[in-house]
């Protein structure tokens, strides 16, 4: 029997000075990720200082939004949902949860691409759908 | 130059503390391992203690407990790991002739509070820059290692039997002690058969939520050898924090590859030398991981490693936890690293259960993990020397 995902609203995110250009880009439907200036690497969670040089020469840039599951679980329950980390084209691997699928057919390997769920009163966040 | 001694230590035998404050707890764990080493209060002249101590750093506990000779004070808080962590930097601190006698405590009361530990979406305070890009996905606990579980099983071919394994080890063990939360024996099919928690991890792969606490206590040699109680040295300790490395998560190895390296490295001795092993449990993966990171087998061969009884005592090549752990003892406060080191040193002093003590017990490890397995937490290791 499948299990569908829970379609979860969850608490919003906590924005704050570092992270607002994100969830901007987020309400616009855009994922955006770090780019150090300095050495040309891309990381996640943005943020404000590079995690590669700690110089503040760093810029918020938009991912094409596709990746591969690098790792999930569901955790079970009433409502179930998936947690997973999705390891983006651009390099780099982020925390979000796989959606509008069957859990029991989430795979380790599998194409991903970003959608933008509703939070309750904040800003979306980028989940994966089964590309 | 001195060396360090652990010289007392006590673990709470309450599992549910509805009528005791945790303040209460951790005076009662200090002075369980004050008479533990023969000291009193007076000969305290440094306290550790980590975030389930209330207040600000240590300054509430000290008050408390009315500690008033005091020339060192740490709060180091790395999560369940703090306490191993702690015998190091006590032990830097007795070499450095910072102090001579170092008190370290842990207590809490999760059970009693109800708290939902492993399941619920927790927060760590306002301003965790980390947050926003994870408690709306739902992080917990569980899922967290759940995810080290799935990418083990698919990188190296573990299987749910082999995880189970650990669980049936913590379990033979915790039969002998009459303190334990769980004492029955499991079997792999229990364990794989029980309610599935989150993917691939079952309920009885996780450790049990449990109040109390322990304590600890460190003082140099001159001191210990004082004492009446069995001479255990601290050898070696090491300590190291990783995580998710802006991006390039790696979830095959945990900060205890460095931890067990220093430790290993500063005591002269190889994991083959170790008879004896407390690994942090808080579900069946950690021990894992951690088995691996420490040397103890390859990388990606811990699931064969852990299986058919190996962990356990009398049976298999590398006895662990033999008060059962944080599977089915104790997990105080939802921190296991204190329990870790006095199981440890109930081994190195030759006074675990007769019926899991091991026969020689020359050299022996605890392992603490404190936070996310793999991505955000940091390790202690500590080898210690019956003398």
């Amino acid at each position: 029997m499948p299990t569908p995902a829970f379609n979860r609203i969850p608490a919003p995110p906590n924005e704050d000075p570092d992270n607002k250009p994100f969830f901007d880009a987020a309400r616009e439907g855009k994922l955006l990720i770090g780019l150090c200036k300095d050495t040309g690497k891309h990381f996640f969670y943005p943020r404000g200082a590079s995690p590669y040089t700690l110089s503040s020469n760093v810029e918020f840039v938009e991912s094409k939004g596709e990746g591969v599951i690098y790792s999930w679980s569901v955790q079970r329950g009433k409502e179930p949902y998936c947690l997973a980390y999705v390891t983006l084209s651009e390099g780099v691997t982020i925390m979000t949860n796989i959606v509008d699928t069957d859990l029991d057919e989430v795979k380790i390997g599998q194409k991903v691409k970003v959608v933008f769920k509703p939070t309750n009163g904040g800003a979306p966040m980028p989940m994966f759908v089964p590309a | 130059m001195t060396e360090a001694y652990i010289v007392g230590a006590f673990e709470h035998p309450t599992r549910k503390a509805e009528t005791k404050s945790t303040a209460q707890l951790h005076a009662e764990v200090a002075y369980g391992a004050l008479q533990d080493a023969g000291l009193t209060v007076d000969d305290i002249d440094g306290y550790m203690c980590a975030g389930d101590a209330p207040g600000m750093g240590p300054l509430s506990m000290v008050e408390y407990m009315n500690l008033r000779k005091l020339r060192y004070v740490d709060s180091t808080d790395t999560g369940g790991s703090s306490y191993v962590i702690h015998v190091g930097h006590a032990a830097d601190m007795i070499k450095q002739g910072k102090a001579n006698v170092i008190l370290i405590t842990l207590a809490g009361r999760p059970r009693a509070e109800g708290m939902q530990t492993g399941t619920a979406v927790r927060s760590a305070g306002s301003g965790v820059p980390d947050e926003p890009f994870e408690l709306p996905y739902g992080r917990t606990i569980a899922t967290m290692h759940a995810m080290v579980a799935q990418r083990h099983m698919y990188e190296y071919g573990t299987t749910s039997e082999q995880l189970a394994w650990v669980k049936v080890a913590a379990s033979t063990h915790a039969q002998y002690n009459p303190h334990a939360m769980l004492p029955k024996v499991v079997t792999v099919e229990d364990v794989v058969n029980s309610p599935m928690i989150a993917d691939p991890l079952h309920r009885l792969d996780c450790c049990v939520i449990s109040d109390g606490g322990g304590a600890i206590i460190v003082a140099r040699e001159e001191i210990a050898r004082k004492l009446k109680r069995p001479l255990v040295k601290v050898r070696g300790y090491g300590e190291h924090v990783k995580h998710q490395m802006a991006g390039q998560v790696d979830l095959t190895y945990s900060a205890s590859v460095l931890s067990g390296k220093t430790a290993f490295g500063m005591a002269g001795v190889k994991p083959s030398d170790i008879k004896y092993a407390s690994i942090y449990d808080s579900f069946t993966i950690s021990v894992i991981v951690q088995l691996e990171d420490l040397g103890f087998c390859e990388k990606g061969q811990g699931g064969r490693f852990v299986a058919d009884g190996n962990l356990i005592s009398g049976v298999g090549k590398l006895p662990f936890n033999t008060d059962g752990g944080g599977l089915c003892n104790n997990h105080p406060s939802n921190r296991g690293g204190m329990t870790k080191v006095i199981e440890a040193v109930r081994q190195a002093r030759g006074e675990a259960h007769p019926a899991v003590q091991v026969k020689n017990h020359d050299l022996v490890l605890a392992n603490g993990k404190g936070g996310s397995l793999c991505t955000r937490h940091g390790c202690g290791t500590v080898i210690l020397e019956a003398v």
